[in-house]
């Protein structure tokens, strides 16, 4: 399958919103925590991990999606997020704890929703699965359009809710995809040292459903192949399982002195970045260098009034942490 | 700070945690550990440090993200005769390994009647504080003491933290050992400097099961474990600027619980206010308070009062979440109440 040229611009423009959120996100997060880091600290405090060098999985995917669709989202969320078109400037408030933030503050960076597009997050390793299935499931009972997404990392897939997930997918024939980013790193540890396998792809057999693995984090060829499993899925032909190499240009969190990393791996990894890599083919493609700059541009604005609208944004009354239990 | 006397050796609760694990390693060949990110990294809250190194890959194990896996192994392995010590990164996650926890761990000893046991230690990082929201940040204290047939413990100072660690390791039943992140003396997580605290080298037991009175007093009890210790102690140091003078019980264990020493406090002072980060609903709040009140009620001067978390869960902006938390403040409140 490939991609229009308006699907490609699509691609790259949503990447460049991403890194760029994602940039300034992480200037924003440092405010307040220098030169002691206390993650309590600054106008964005806990935990922040963030997507950097991951972009391509989440357009590649999401490119083939409308809002009807679900997307499941990880820890890791902000990629998705953008790419599945959640309100940029509600989220990037939601990250910043103001009212106008998509939960009004109370979920913050890992735990963003924005049920008009279909999107809901969990900071649970796994735990994108069994709702991706569920939202399937109910699509299908109710002879309803659309299918589901789940998005997880390599090191969710030795928890058992991926693994009774799957399978719940497999034996219902659900219209669901299952996505795995593999950044070869769950914190510290390699996946070669946690997954008995060298490529989760293979796992789909033991579900009854087709799997596929796809190297080099090419938006290309993901949008080929997760296009094939949705269009899959549309069709009533059940679910897929699709691995995608990707690669974390940042920390599991921002704080992490990623000490566990070999020697040299930061730098090749920052050398086959997917954003300049992108444009580079572009070009090469035939668009233009102006009209790629315009889109950037573009998309720094985007960024940049997300930002500050979450900053200019009022806080909501503390006691809104009492509401919100219950419907 | 003070400039503290030489012959002090100031440990934080996490370098006292590993030191404990690392003595017993070294005395005893069949305690070994299990975790995410407890090897080279040295565990996220810094309490595995420098034992990767000392005893290798085998015997300090990085797990992949499967605490259903390694902890029912951790089961087998200690009714197979060996001690491990597992770690689930934050008590939050509880929730996707809960059967090898309470079905398995905890009951083992009781269906074999008694004649297997579980010596195992599960710690687990409890607390919040720094705005990491509803998956990361629960102390979940009365979920884990309400199971019968696991022993709990929580240290509010690194003295207690080696101590319970090493009675933890050496005990035949299975302990959930919580240690609170705003205690590990960890600058990153915003720690409270009162639980880093002098720790003798050599090695010694805390033992489990029996609290603590870390202040004297004669008008009111106070109540707490964890951070709630620290914010009792503050409450404390304000009352008597006033007269007031507080008395401060360090629960340390939740199970089995020293019901005896918080009942011999209040009976003198006639006053209690239980201070409990946990759910402010059918935790460790409502035991204490019951303790008291079924022992004895007429010792009360006042109705006893708590001072915790509400009945929502943990938001992630910092004035939603610091409005929930247990503070001095909220003591004192609750004090001039009575």
């Amino acid at each position: 399958m490939k991609p229009t040229k308006e699907q490609l611009l699509w691609m790259y423009e949503t990447m460049v919103v991403s890194r760029r959120f994602e940039e300034a996100i992480e200037k924003v997060y440092l405010e307040g925590k220098t030169p002691a880091f206390n993650m309590a600290s600054g106008p964005i405090p806990g935990e922040m991990h963030l997507s950097n060098g991951q972009e391509p999985v989440a357009v590649g995917v999401c490119a083939h999606l409308d809002a009807r669709d679900t997307v499941t989202a990880t820890h890791r969320p902000h990629h998705q997020a953008i790419a599945k078109g959640v309100d940029l400037n509600r989220m990037a408030a939601e990250i910043f704890g103001k009212a106008t933030g998509l939960s009004g503050g109370r979920g913050g960076h890992m735990h963003l929703f924005d049920p008009a597009v279909n999107f809901a997050c969990s900071g649970i390793i796994a735990e994108s699965c069994g709702p991706a299935c569920g939202a399937a499931l109910s699509r299908k009972l109710q002879k309803k359009s659309g299918i589901a997404v789940a998005f997880l990392g390599e090191g969710a897939a030795n928890q058992g809710a991926f693994h009774e997930a799957l399978n719940l997918a497999g034996v219902w024939k659900l219209p669901v995809v299952f996505v795995i980013e593999d950044n070869s790193w769950g914190i510290s540890v390699p996946k070669s040292e946690a997954t008995a396998v060298a490529r989760n792809d293979v796992r789909a057999a033991g579900y009854g459903m087709p799997g596929h693995y796809i190297p080099g984090n090419d938006p290309y060829a993901i949008f080929d192949i997760a296009g094939q499993a949705i269009a899959r899925a549309r069709d009533g032909e059940g679910p897929t399982l699709i691995e995608i190499e990707t690669y974390r240009l940042a920390g599991h969190f921002m704080g992490d002195a990623e000490q566990y990393r070999p020697k040299g791996e930061k730098e090749a990894l920052f050398a086959k970045d997917p954003i300049p890599k992108m444009r580079e083919r572009l070009i090469a493609e035939g668009h233009a260098a102006e009209s790629l700059d315009t889109l950037e541009k573009r998309a720094e604005a985007r960024v940049a009034e997300a930002i500050s609208f979450a900053r200019d944004s009022e806080y909501a009354p503390e006691t809104d942490a009492l509401t919100a239990v219950f419907v | 700070m003070l400039d503290q006397p030489t012959n002090e050796r100031r440990l934080t609760i996490a370098r006292a945690m590993a030191e404990a694990m690392q003595q017993e390693m070294q005395r005893d060949p069949t305690v070994f550990l299990m975790g995410e990110d407890i090897g080279g990294f040295g565990g996220i809250f810094g309490n595995t440090r420098g034992l990767f190194e000392e005893f290798g890959k085998e015997r300090v194990r990085d797990t992949p993200i499967s605490e259903t896996g390694f902890i029912s192994a951790a089961v087998g392995a200690a009714m197979d005769g060996m001690r491990p010590v597992v770690e689930l990164m934050f008590v939050d996650f509880f929730g996707v390994c809960f059967d090898a926890i309470y079905n398995q761990m905890a009951k083992n000893t009781y269906f074999s009647g008694g004649n297997a046991s579980v010596p195992m230690v599960l710690m687990t990082s409890t607390g919040g504080g720094y705005s990491d929201a509803g998956q990361h940040s629960q102390c979940l204290y009365g979920t884990f003491a309400h199971l019968p047939g696991m022993k709990v413990v929580s240290p509010s100072n690194a003295y207690d933290a080696k101590g319970l660690m090493t009675a933890a390791v050496r005990d035949d039943n299975p302990v959930i050992y919580m240690f609170h992140k705003g205690l590990q003396g960890m600058g990153w997580l915003s720690t409270e400097p009162g639980a880093t605290v002098n720790t003798p080298e050599s090695d010694y037991s805390v033992e489990i099961g029996k609290a603590k009175v870390v202040r004297e007093g004669r008008d009111v009890t106070l109540v707490g474990l964890a951070m709630g210790v620290h914010n009792a102690l503050k409450a404390a140091d304000r009352l008597a600027e006033e007269g007031v003078s507080a008395e401060v019980v360090d629960l340390v264990s939740l199970v089995p619980l020293d019901r005896e020493t918080v009942i011999n406090s209040v009976a003198k002072t006639g006053r209690l206010i239980v201070v409990d980060e946990d759910y402010h609903s059918y935790g460790v709040s409502g035991e204490i308070i019951a303790t008291v009140t079924e022992h004895d009620i007429s010792k009360l001067k006042a109705s006893p009062a708590r001072v915790t978390y509400p009945d929502v869960p943990i938001p992630y902006a910092r004035h939603m979440e610091q409005l929930c938390l247990p503070n001095p403040d909220k003591i004192i409140a609750a004090y001039r109440k009575m």
